[in-house]
Order: structure tokens, then sequence, then C-alpha cells
């Protein structure tokens, strides 16, 4: 009996134990998957819960409801890996493994910016990337009377590299459905060259942030955060005053990943782009926001690496030669307020286009321009998430790599 | 598109990045760096080799990765390269601009 471990049971652990029960036969291979807490939680909800959209219940389930049927779950934390041993250690127990899958995702890392953690943390300075920091956030913005509003991101990379300019787009409307707007100076901070880099976005969409009055300030690196003077300062000596910072800190890979000497100086593992093999050790898999790999770190492209990632593993298992397919592929909703939201689709060489999708000519969704379907598209994609993603049910008529059908490449056509 | 910058035709482009790197020299470098009102001293050219050394390792370039490079520190970094270190010191070195994702 061979043994395959997962480490990780958030969206892609999760996936890949639903995937790997069926496809591998039961008395050769034990799978265990592995995570430290009980809660799985639904992150994409984390960007609605502060505006009062979700409540608590709609973002978290019990995990165990996800872990299929044969697949061996331990709730315990992951204390280090031996990649060189085959050994996992987890708090009071040794697991050996023939494969592993690490999963274990990123997370904020606010210990990164000096004075980020300071007396103001949780007052006037909040994080909506985690559970706990987007329900203070929200308990925040019910009794705020108004001032400068900053939302500001660190650095590159982060996970749903969106979620920032949602909260921004997501707060102009919400304080104008509060009457207030008047009240709330919107500021987006950002150490890229724009806040949509990619040139077609930016030729797209630079619109919205006139349209809601939104202030942008690009290149700003931070350097520290004042707490006695409200502000937040960078590395060119740049000073931007707020009364509400809402940041996103520095996103690392988990600790274990350094203690196990396998990342990078973000914790993150050096993994084969297209094949989702880590570098270093041919028995190791990386999936998710725990790689490397240039691709956006979300939960669509999660899904769509799962499904390289599981024919690779049945391939490495029979030792054949792996696939190099996974062509960084993502597929995003951007909400853009008022009940709208926009959806790219990009991978790793193209970057997003317009067009409709899934279907050419037909949609129902529009690519790169703003509409009320594809917004009940991202709110769709609570009930997809749970019933169909975590379960590894592929979602019909989205391939796993980018198509072209019904794409415009010239976006000075429109 | 073309460019023509010390009697050379190299590709850039909308954006003004080499799309080539083997058009790259040291004098394109010193007319790119004249372009953005940068004179180039040995600290600039350090920069420029450890920018080069992680573009053909494929290690994403980053403020972070500048502060533990060992070759420079970012208030440095920002002297050197005024408004926008690494956007303007890749251009100058002739690699793409660090991406990201939209
Ligand atoms: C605000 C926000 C909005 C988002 N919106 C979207 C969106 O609209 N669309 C989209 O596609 N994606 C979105 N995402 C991103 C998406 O949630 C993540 O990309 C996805 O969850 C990544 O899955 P993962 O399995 O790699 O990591 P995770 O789901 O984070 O799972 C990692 C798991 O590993 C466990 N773990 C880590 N270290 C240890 C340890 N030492 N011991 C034990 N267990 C450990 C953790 O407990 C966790 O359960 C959003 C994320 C956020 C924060």
């Amino acid at each position: 009996m061979k043994n395959l471990v997962i480490l990780g049971a958030g969206t892609s652990g999760t996936m890949m134990a639903n995937h790997l029960v069926k496809k591998l036969q039961k008395k050769d291979w034990k799978i265990t998957i592995v995570d430290q807490y009980k809660t799985h939680y639904y992150q994409p909800g984390f960007l609605f819960l502060p505006f009062d959209t979700y409540t608590e219940d709609q973002v978290k389930k019990k995990g165990g409801k996800f872990i299929p049927k044969g697949v061996n779950y331990i709730q315990k934390k992951i204390e280090q890996i031996f990649p060189e041993d085959n050994k996992v250690e987890l708090s009071d127990e040794t697991l050996e493994y023939d494969i592993l899958i690490v999963a274990t995702g990123s997370k904020i890392a606010p210990d990164e910016t000096e004075g980020l953690l300071g007396p103001l943390w949780q007052k006037d300075i909040f994080d909506f990337y985690t559970y706990e920091g987007a329900l203070s956030l929200r308990n925040k913005l019910r009794e705020w009377e108004g001032g400068k509003l900053v939302i500001h991101l660190t650095e590159m990379p982060i996970k749903c590299p969106v979620a920032p300019l949602e909260f921004a787009f997501l707060a102009d409307s919400y304080f104008r459905k509060k009457g207030m707007r008047d009240k709330v100076e919107i500021t987006y901070v950002t150490p890229l060259s724009g806040a949509f880099t990619k040139p077609t976005c930016t030729k797209a969409l630079n619109y919205l942030l006139e349209e809601k009055q939104i202030n942008i300030e690009i290149d700003f690196a931070i350097e520290r955060v004042d707490n006695d003077n409200k502000m937040i300062i960078d590395y060119a000596d740049k000073e931007i005053p707020f009364d509400l910072l809402v940041t996103i800190p520095t996103n690392m890979g988990d600790e274990v990943i350094e203690r196990s000497g396998m990342g990078d100086d973000l914790n993150f593992i050096p993994t084969h782009k297209h094949s989702l093999q880590s570098k270093a050790h041919k028995n190791v898999f990386v999936i998710g926001d725990a790689t490397n790999v240039p691709a956006s770190k979300a939960g669509s492209v999660a899904h769509f690496q799962a499904e390289t990632l599981t024919d690779n593993i049945l391939l490495y298992t029979k030792g054949y030669k792996l696939k190099e397919e996974f062509d960084g592929h993502a597929n995003c909703f951007i909400e853009t307020g008022n009940n709208k939201a926009l959806l790219i689709d990009f991978n790793y060489d193209q970057e997003p286009v317009h067009g409709t999708f899934p279907f050419a000519g037909i949609g129902p969704l529009k690519l790169l321009k703003e509409s009320v379907f594809n917004h009940w598209g991202k709110l769709a994609f609570r009930w997809v998430y749970w019933n169909m993603l975590l379960k590894g049910i592929a979602i019909p008529f989205v391939s796993r790599n980018m198509s072209f059908k019904g794409k415009k490449f010239d976006i000075k056509a429109e | 598109m073309k460019k023509v910058i010390a009697q050379t035709e190299i590709d850039v482009n909308e954006e003004g990045y080499m799309t080539e790197f083997s058009q790259w020299s040291k004098e394109i470098c010193v007319c790119l760096a004249d372009e953005q009102d940068i004179c180039m001293t040995e600290k600039h050219w350090e920069v420029i080799e450890y920018i080069h050394e992680k573009h053909n390792n494929e290690e994403p370039l980053s403020i972070r990765g500048i502060k533990k490079s060992g070759v420079i520190n970012i208030k440095e970094f920002y002297s050197l390269f005024p408004g926008g270190p690494l956007k303007k010191s890749t251009l100058i070195a002739g690699i793409p601009k660090p991406k990201s994702c939209i």
C-alpha cells in the first residue's frame, strides 16, 4: 500500500482529494489530507462581509463535509516537511509518503511592514483577507462617520489581485447607498504603475475610477506606517494620510514551508509552471497559492490546475512522462459596484480580452465589460464553489486551458 | 514598434520597453537612461547587472528582492532611479516591465 499525502484542506487540497479518490485504486493507495482548522472558509466572500452583503454563515462550513469518504482526514498542525526523507511531521505524529501534494496556500504577513501592527491595527487599520479582519472591518464600517478612506496594497503577488480594486468600487457604492459618499474621500494606493497594469485593461477600465471619483496613487512602495500621525509613508518619503486604512499586507506562504527549507523569500515553493511538479523534488507536487508560478493566486486558477495535476499524479504513479499543459488560465469576476461586475479571462501569455464567455458570440457573460449578468455570475459563484468546485466537478463549458473562441484580440476594434 | 537609439534600431513595445533583449548593449543602455534623465554611475551598472542576473534565472523582481540583494538598499535604489525605480531600471536594463495580474 502506498501513501499519498495532501497538505492543506483549503480550496486546492479539498479539490485534489475529491479528484484522486475517484482515480487512484483503493487497494494500492491510501490518501491522507491534513489541515489545522475544522472550518473551511469561502475566501471570496470576505470581500462582501465588510459591506454586510454576506453573513458569517454564508462564508464558512465544516471542512469535513467536503472531504470524500475513503480519504483519511487529519486535523492537526503541520510542523515540518522532510522532503529528502519523504516524511511530514505533524504536532504529534509523523506521516510517510510516496507522493506529496502541498496545498498550504498563502496568508497575510502584516508584521513585514513596520508599524502596521501598531496601536491602530484593528482600530483604524484593517485587512479583509482574513475572516476576523473582514468581520472587524464590517463592524467599523457600520459606525464610521466618514473621512479619508485609503485602500492600500503592499506588494505583489497577492491572492485575488483584483480584490483591492473591487473593495474600492464596492466602498463607493456602499457609501452612496448610505447617503454619505460626500463625507468619504477614497484613495487607492498601489506599488504598481497603475490600477490596471495590463494595457488592455487600462484602456478598457480607466473610466471606472473617474466615474466613481476614486483617487489613485501609483508607484507607492510602503516603508512604514506612522501610527501617531495616521499616515503611510513610502521609500521616496511620500506621505498619505488616512482616517481609515484598509490594507492588503504582504502575502506569504505558510511558515511550515520556510521551516522545511522549501520556499523562496516569500515562502512560495519553486514549481514547474506547466506541470506543477516541485522543482526540487520529483515526488512533490504543488498547487494553488502555495506555488511560485506566475499565475494569479485564485480559486479559479487552482480549479484549472487541479485538473492538470490529477492527470499528472496518475501519470507519475504509472511512471509516464508528465503533461506540461497548465497555461496559467485565470477567469475572474471583478465587482464594480452598483450590482455590476466585469469578467476577465487570461493566461500566462494572453492578456484579458474583449468578447463573450463561455460561448463564442453568445456569452451570456461579457468579457471586460460591466454588466448586471456578470454580477449575478459572481454571486452565483458561492453556490458553485460549495457544490461543484470543491467537489472537483468540472464547471460545464469552462475548459482548463484558455479558449480563444469568441474573443477579440484587437482591443482598438472595440 | 521600432525605435532608433545610439544609431541602432531596436524593437520596443508601446511603453518603450525593449522586446528583444539580444539587441541590448551598454551604449543603448546609456541612451535609454539619458531619456529618463538618469546619468549612469558605477552603482547604476551594479544594479543593472543584478537585474540581468534575476532575469536570466527567471526570478521575479521586487522591491523586497532589492532589499535582500546585498547590492543596494531601497532608499539608494529610489535615489538612483527616481519615481518608480523598478519601472525605470527594467526599462534601461532592456527587460520587460515587472508583471502583475491585471
Ligand atoms: C478577499 C479574497 C477574495 C478572493 N476572491 C476570489 C475570487 O473572486 N475568485 C477566485 O477564484 N479566488 C478568490 N480568492 C482567492 C482564493 O480564495 C484562493 O486563491 C484559494 O483559496 C487558494 O486555495 P489554496 O488551497 O491554495 O489555499 P487555501 O484555500 O488558503 O488553503 C490552505 C489551507 O492550508 C492550511 N494550512 C496552511 N498551513 C498549514 C499548517 N502549517 N498546518 C496545517 N494546515 C495548514 C490552511 O489552514 C488552509 O486551510 C480570494 C481570496 C481572498 C482573500
